[in-house]
């Protein structure tokens, strides 16, 4: 037995010696942690938090849309609906969720005792969840992009270069914790691959989000003072507004993708072949990374369809190499995971199936993340007249709903280990198969909408679009229901009294090795790794020896 | 439950070093897209108004010399901490470390001394707002950077001279800022 006894209640209190009915210490106690589990817990609720309020958001855009003319909500707050929409989406609720679960997994899984760092990772979500509230006092108070107060924009920027600052801080806290807290024996091509992905996410965003900090350095400056180089608060998003559009958006959804190469082997009970490959493909997703660096969003290709020939080739290579680089690498990477995904889960040589709903709903997000990003290569053909309609902000709620699918079935996985409890899996199905649902009417008919020309914003002329309108409120309204059921469920999971168990998932990796829920410092001995799948190590002899005993 | 063979006590895997290098990355990717802005605005006003410090505005460039070659300085100071810890050395260590946060403060009067100098208004149209972003994101990083020394110097004087990562760390970080202080002077003080 290498693990230490725990209960429920020693790991909630976090850092200090409280009472359970204490109830001043036990807060205190969250707010001051820096076990990685709670840090990682408050990331999670608040982005939960977050994603309750940009869904509802999307509800209110999606009436709004229900009759392109008519006006449903006050017309003085909907450049602020349309602010809180896209800030919504990525800062509230994409980042914050896989920074969850990047913060409360990777280091069980690398059988580390505490993430690297562990006061900047609390801090950081701290400035985050700071950032958060200042960016939603501003939007309320009349600031954003095209707000009518001044000081309310500066808020708005500030508050939105304190998240960029609280997240960048957690995720050098990650990417550190993965360089050098691995156990004994996990080399690099060793450590699970949602902990790989974590490590490509956090480099990226430790590239891309300083970017975004010293543009709005500039911004905050400029606007308060002169206005005449960055065009006042309207060039807000001309100049950071590739954040919260593709492809920078592929490189947070990067953990999501790694659920499915983690989740696949657990189903199918066998070892992940060609791991190269899969680090490759989670890597070449990275490359989105590059759209944020050079702070770029759409990597035009501006041809005709008369003038697909040979024509100016040189031009066109100049036009193709971006376009390909920045678009078709992310979507090459996911293909390499699908096919060691595939690969993992073919029959034959032992492979058993053990269903997982955490693995559905990470299939499932896989699924919409890929659909997000072939839409994406779409999107920046001028040829097709996408570009300013509904059609990017289609592939921006595949990607996030996706990863908000697959950030859900990492809370399903990892419930055993953050609070010692299984949420049901017959109640979780359903949920699976409404949020599927609900990302697909949510996001699909905007992409046909796109192609009939349906402006970005809420308002257009034409009465054949309202159907895909109507279709694509239904759509978030099942998402909605998504979310609150599975709030619901969660909030139901944690008043289980049931014993887990330590490995309910008959895993394959260092976190399960440990008792559930697991201890303030995780492991009492840092185990010894000879493979990539260590606990299976263990099973497979401990199998042998038991044959061989007979 | 299975039961895992226990390792040794795990190796120091330097810890604050890899996170000093993820620091310095990220420090180099705020400047070195607050200069490329920079270069991209100025290349817009040039050709739009034919000029970007504003008229009757002077950048001086003696201060900013002083604070390139300064510069030279705090590394030396920085690998000297590095070479005297390495061996146990700890009057030259924390003479070192001194000596490191005294050039420090001398960069951070130095730009003071630039802003009294030139005399602008954070107001005073696009340069002066960018010219005090891009600097005053700099002096923040030097501030950073003399607090590092500061702890690094106290944990080797409080008795954990065993610690020389912190030491290495800390150089690598002045070795950041060095580089980033380089690509400021280039594009702002010299081609302004």
């Amino acid at each position: 037995m290498t693990t230490i006894e725990s209960s429920p209640e020693a790991v909630a209190t976090g850092d200090l010696d409280v009472d359970a009915g204490d109830a001043v210490g036990a807060v205190t106690g969250i707010f001051t942690s820096t076990d990685h589990k709670v840090t990682g817990r408050l990331y999670l609720a608040g982005g939960l938090l977050g994603l309750i309020a940009t869904v509802t958001i999307n509800v209110l855009i999606a009436i709004e849309r229900l009759d392109g003319t008519d006006v449903v909500l006050d017309v003085e707050v909907l450049p602020q609906i349309i602010d809180a929409q896209y800030v919504g989406l990525v800062f509230a609720t994409l980042l914050p969720l896989v920074m969850a679960a990047c913060v409360y997994a990777v280091p069980l899984q690398l059988g580390a005792r505490s993430i690297a760092f562990p006061r900047l990772a609390s801090s950081g979500f701290w400035m985050w969840f700071g950032g958060l509230v200042l960016t939603t006092i501003a939007l309320i108070g009349n600031g954003g992009s095209l707000g009518g107060d001044a000081d309310a924009v500066d808020l708005f920027i500030a508050g939105m270069g304190l998240m960029a600052v609280g997240i960048t801080a957690t995720a050098g806290a990650v990417a550190t914790s993965i360089l050098t807290t691995r156990a004994p024996g996990m080399t690099m091509r060793r450590i699970p691959p949602f902990s790989w992905s974590a490590l490509v996410f956090s480099l990226g965003v430790i590239l891309v989000m300083p970017v975004l900090v010293g543009t709005l350095a500039y911004l905050f400056l400029d606007h308060r003072n002169a206005r005449t180089g960055f065009g006042g608060n309207e060039g807000i998003f001309v100049w950071v507004g590739w954040i919260v559009t593709q492809p920078v958006t592929f490189l947070f959804a990067i953990p999501a993708v790694g659920m499915l190469a983690e989740l696949t082997p657990v189903v199918f009970g066998r070892r992940t072949p060609v791991r190269g490959i899969l680090f490759s493909g989670l890597a070449l997703i990275g490359v989105a990374a590059l759209a944020g660096v050079t702070q770029q969003n759409i990597q035009n290709l501006p041809w005709a369809g008369s003038q697909l020939n040979v024509d100016d080739l040189e031009t066109k290579v100049r036009d193709l190499v971006p376009f390909l680089l920045f678009n078709a690498l992310p979507v090459l990477g996911m293909l390499l995971v699908l096919l060691v995904v595939l690969q993992t889960a073919r029959p034959g040589d032992g492979s058993r199936f053990k269903f997982s709903p955490a693995a559905l709903f990470a299939f499932f997000g896989f699924g919409m993340i890929l659909v997000g990003m072939l839409g994406n290569m779409l999107h920046a053909a001028d040829d097709l007249g996408l570009q300013g309609t509904v059609f990017e902000e289609a592939t921006l709620v595949y990607v996030v709903y996706g990863a908000v699918l697959a950030a859900m079935g990492a809370t399903i996985h990892w419930a055993p280990k953050l609070w010692g409890a299984k949420i049901d899996t017959g109640k979780v199905l359903p949920l699976a198969l409404l949020g599927l649902t609900g990302t697909i009417l949510a996001a699909f008919p905007m992409y046909i909408a796109g192609f009939l020309d349906q402006p970005a914003g809420v308002s257009y002329v034409d009465d054949d679009l309202a159907i895909w309108n109507i279709i694509a409120l239904v759509g978030h309204a099942f998402m909605s229901l998504t979310v609150l059921g599975f709030v619901g469920l969660l909030l139901l999971s944690t008043r289980h009294d049931e014993a887990v168990g330590d490995d309910p998932w008959d895993a394959q990796t260092l976190e399960w090795a440990t008792t559930s829920p697991a201890p303030r410092d995780n492991f009492v001995d840092v185990p010894v790794v000879h493979s990539a799948e260590p606990l299976l190590d263990l099973k497979t002899a401990s199998t042998s020896n038991d044959g061989s005993n007979a | 439950m299975h039961a895992l063979p226990a390792a040794p006590a795990p190796a120091p895997q330097r810890q604050v070093l890899v996170g000093a290098s993820l620091a310095v990355v990220a420090m180099v990717m705020l400047t070195g897209s607050m200069l490329a802005v920079w270069a991209l605005q100025r290349r817009e006003a040039i050709d739009s108004t034919g000029s970007w410090v504003p008229d009757g505005t002077t950048v001086p460039e003696v201060p900013t010399n002083v604070i390139l070659i300064a510069f030279v300085g705090i590394c030396v100071f920085g690998q000297w901490a590095v070479w005297s810890a390495k061996r146990n050395d700890r009057p030259h260590t924390v003479l070192a470390l001194g000596c490191t946060a005294l050039v420090a403060l001398l960069v951070i009067n130095a730009q003071a001394f630039v802003y009294h100098r030139m005399g602008l208004g954070v107001g005073d149209g696009t340069y002066a707002a960018m010219f005090y972003a891009i600097t005053g994101m700099f002096m923040l990083l030097m501030i950073i950077g003399l607090l590092f020394t500061v702890v690094a110097a106290f944990r080797y004087i409080g008795g954990r001279s065993g610690d020389q990562e912190i030491i290495v760390s800390h150089a690598i970080y002045w070795y950041g800022m060095s580089a980033i202080f380089a690509a400021i002077w280039f594009l702002v003080y010299v081609t302004k």
